[in-house]
C-alpha cells in the first residue's frame, strides 16, 4: 500500500507535539472560556491509561481480554465504596471509608491486580475464543454483583460529591490541577510500560504472542509470565478506575458493562495495537468522535444527534480499514516507539 | 539400567512407550535408548511415527502407556518446559520461530530461557550483552552471522532451518532431539547442515530424524528403524545396510541406492 501521508512524523517528533498538546490544553482552555474541554481532556486521559494497560496484554501478549473494564470499574468501586463509608461514618469489615488518595488510589490498583489474578489463572487455561469468552464471562459476573450491591446503590451506583485528597500534595478538586495529575500518571504508565515490553519480562510475552508453542519448547513456563502480565494490567486499570470516578464523581455497574471493554479494544484498535503510544489516540479518537459526532448531526437536523451510533460505527470502521496500523502507524509511518 | 552408574546410563531411553491415535498405534511398544555422547538416527517410511515419538520425548504429546527416562530421571510426566530447562531440546520438522523477532532475537530468547527467570521488568533485553553474545556465537555457528539483523519471517527457507537449529542449540541442551533439519533445503544447504551436525557430533547427543539416507549413514553411530511405531532393526550403520527385513521394509521401498 503506498504511504497515505508522504512525511509520516518521526516518532520523537510525534510523541514531543503530542505531550506539548497535552501540556498547554488547560491554558488554551481557560483562554478559550471553555472550561468544558478541560473535563473532556481528563477523561480522555483516564481512558487512554485504561486503553494502554489493556494493550499490555492484547497488543504484547496477545491475550484478547473481553472484560477489561471490569478491572477499570472495581478500581472505580474502591474509590466509591470508602467514599461512602466516610460520607455516612460507617465501617466496612471494621474499617472507616476514607477519600486519602495515598491509600485510595493503591487500594484501587490492589483491587484491580487481585481480581485479576484468579480471573487469569482460570482464563489462561485457553486461548483464543475461549479466552475471550471466559474474560466476557467474568466480566458480565461482576457486573451483574455490582448491580446486586444494594449498599451501594445496585443500579444507580454511588455519587460522590467531592474528589479524593491528598493532605500535603495536589488539590485535585480543581479541574486544571486533576488534569494535570493524571496526565503524569499516564506518562509514568507510558514509561514503566515501555521499559516493560523492553525487558526479559517483555519479551518473553511478545515471544509468546509469536509463537506459544516454541516458548515452552524452549524452556519457558509460558503461563506464569502471562498471569503476570494480566495482573500488572488489571492493576493500571484499577488505577484508571480511581481516576474515573473523580473525573466523573460517579461509580456505577455500568463502569464494567462489556460494551465498556469492548470500548476499550476498539481504542487499542483505532489507535494501534502493540504500540503504547496508539491506545492514547485511540482513546482520544473515540472520546472526540462520541462527543462531536451528535453534536454535528444535531446541527445538520435537529435531534438526528440521537442516533449518533449509526454513524459512529462506520466512521470507526473508515478509520481502522484506512490506518491499517491504526492512528499512530498513520502518524508516524508504521515505526513502532 | 537402574540408573545408578552415570557412565554406563543412557542419555534417553523409552521403556514400551505407547501412542494411539484413534485405532493406529503410532507408537507401539517402543524401547529406544541413546548412549551418552553418541549421534542416534532414526529413520523410517513416512507416517512411521517419528515425529509423534519427538512429540512424546520433548513432552508435548503424552504416552498412553510406557516411561521416559531422561539423563537417569523419569521424565515421563514432566511438561515441556521443565524438559527444556534440564537440557533436552528440540528443533521442529515445521519450521518454528518467532516471526516478528530478528533472528539474532530468536537466539537471544533460547539463551534467556536457560539464564535464570525473565521476571525483570526493567532494564532494555536488547542491549544485554549476556543474551546478545552467546545469540550471536550460535549464529555465526550455524552461518547465519551476517543475517543477524533479519527479521525471521523474512530469512529464506534454508535460513529458518539453519534458525531452527540455532535455538535448539542455545539452550545449551544435553541432547537434542533434531526433526528432519535437513527438510527442504537445497543441496549445498544441506551439505552445510550435515558438516555442521558432525562438528556437533560428540560434544552433545543428537537423537537425528532424517529422511536423507546419505546424510544419515555419513553421520550416524547408531540407527534406529522404525515401521508402523515399532523398531524393526537397531544397529550400527552397516548393519542396518545389511538388514534384509530393512531393506525390504523401508531402504529397498524408498528406491535409495545403500
Ligand atoms: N495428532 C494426530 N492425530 C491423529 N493422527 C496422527 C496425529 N499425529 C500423527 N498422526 C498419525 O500418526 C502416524 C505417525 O505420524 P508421524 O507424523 O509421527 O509420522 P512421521 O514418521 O514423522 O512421518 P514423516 O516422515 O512424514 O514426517 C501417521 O499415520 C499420522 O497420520
Ligand atoms: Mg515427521
Amino acid at each position: 500500500m503506498p504511504p497515505l501521508i508522504r512525511s509520516p512524523l518521526a516518532p520523537r517528533v510525534a510523541l514531543a507535539l503530542l505531550l506539548i498538546a497535552a501540556l498547554a490544553l488547560p491554558t488554551v482552555a481557560v483562554w478559550a472560556g471553555e472550561p468544558f474541554y478541560l473535563r473532556l481532556g481528563a477523561r480522555i486521559l483516564v481512558f487512554a491509561l485504561a486503553a494502554v494497560s489493556l494493550d499490555l496484554i492484547l497488543g504484547f501478549g496477545g491475550m484478547v481480554s473481553f472484560g477489561h473494564a471490569a478491572f477499570v470499574g472495581i478500581g472505580g468501586y474502591v474509590v466509591g465504596i470508602l467514599f461512602a463509608h466516610q460520607a455516612d461514618g460507617s465501617t466496612l469489615f471494621g474499617w472507616p471509608g476514607t477519600t486519602n488518595g495515598y491509600i485510595v488510589w493503591p487500594l484501587a490498583m490492589l483491587a484491580g491486580g487481585l481480581a485479576a489474578l484468579p480471573i487469569g489463572a482460570i482464563s489462561l487455561r485457553t486461548s483464543g475464543v475461549p479466552f475471550i469468552m471466559i474474560t466476557l464471562a467474568f466480566a458480565q459476573m461482576l457486573f451483574y454483583l455490582m448491580t446486586g450491591l444494594k449498599a451501594y446503590g445496585g443500579d444507580d451506583g454511588v455519587a460522590l460529591w467531592s474528589r479524593t485528597s491528598f493532605p500535603g500534595g495536589p488539590n485535585i478538586a480543581d479541574h486544571a490541577t486533576f488534569y494535570y495529575v493524571s496526565l503524569g500518571l499516564l506518562v509514568a504508565a507510558l514509561l514503566v510500560c515501555w521499559r516493560l515490553v523492553n525487558s526479559r519480562f517483555g519479551r518473553v510475552i511478545r515471544g509468546a504472542k509469536d509463537n506459544e508453542r516454541r516458548m515452552r519448547a524452549l524452556g519457558y513456563p509460558v503461563t506464569r509470565y502471562k498471569l503476570t502480565a494480566f495482573v500488572i494490567a488489571g492493576a493500571l486499570a484499577g488505577l484508571a478506575g480511581a481516576l474515573l470516578a473523580n473525573a466523573t464523581l460517579f461509580v456505577g455497574p455500568q463502569y464494567l458493562h462489556w460494551s465498556r471493554s469492548g470500548d476499550l479494544i476498539v481504542m487499542v484498535v483505532l489507535g494501534g495495537i502493540g504500540t503504547l503510544i496508539g491506545p492514547v489516540l485511540g482513546a482520544a479518537a473515540l472520546l472526540l468522535l462520541e462527543e462531536f459526532v451528535p453534536e454535528a448531526m444535531n446541527l445538520v437536523h435537529a435531534g438526528l444527534g440521537e442516533h449518533w451510533k449509526i454513524v459512529l460505527g462506520p466512521i470507526l470502521l473508515g478509520l481502522v480499514l484506512f490506518a491499517r496500523k491504526g492512528l499512530w502507524g498513520l502518524v508516524t509511518g508504521g515505526n513502532r516507539p | 539400567m537402574t540408573g545408578t552408574s552415570t557412565s554406563a546410563a543412557p542419555m534417553l531411553e523409552t521403556r514400551a512407550l505407547v501412542k494411539r491415535f484413534g485405532g493406529l498405534a503410532a507408537t507401539d511398544h517402543l524401547s529406544l535408548s541413546v548412549a551418552v555422547g553418541e549421534l542416534h538416527a532414526l529413520i523410517g517410511p513416512n507416517g512411521a511415527g517419528k515425529t509423534t515419538l519427538i512429540g512424546q520425548l520433548s513432552g508435548e504429546l503424552t504416552p498412553d502407556a510406557g516411561r521416559i527416562l531422561f539423563d537417569g530421571r523419569d521424565v515421563t510426566a514432566l511438561p515441556v518446559d521443565q524438559r527444556s530447562r534440564r537440557g533436552l531440546a528440540r528443533s521442529f520438522q515445521i519450521t518454528s520461530v518467532f516471526p516478528s523477532f530478528s533472528a539474532l532475537d530468536n537466539v537471544a530468547l533460547a539463551v534467556q530461557a536457560h539464564a535464570g527467570h525473565s521476571f525483570r521488568f526493567w532494564r532494555d533485553a536488547a542491549r544485554d550483552r549476556r543474551l546478545s553474545d552467546p545469540a550471536r556465537a550460535v549464529l555465526e555457528r550455524v552461518g547465519l552471522g551476517a543475517r543477524a539483523d533479519v527479521p525471521a519471517s523474512a530469512l529464506a527457507h534454508g535460513e529458518k532451518r539453519q534458525l531452527e537449529l540455532a535455538m535448539a542449540l542455545a539452550t545449551g541442551p544435553k541432547l537434542l532431539l533434531l526433526d528432519e533439519p535437513m527438510a527442504g533445503m537445497g543441496p549445498e544447504e544441506s551439505a552445510r547442515m550435515v558438516e555442521l551436525l558432525a562438528e556437533l557430533k560428540g560434544g552433545v547427543t543428537i537423537l537425528l530424524v532424517e529422511h536423507d539416507m546419505d546424510a544419515v549413514f555419513a553421520l550416524a553411530d547408531r540407527i534406529t528403524v522404525l515401521v508402523r511405531g515399532a523398531a524393526l532393526a537397531s544397529g550400527s550403520p552397516a548393519a542396518i545396510r545389511a538388514d534384509a527385513a530393512v531393506r525390504e521394509a523401508y531402504l529397498g521401498e524408498e528406491g535409495e541406492a545403500v
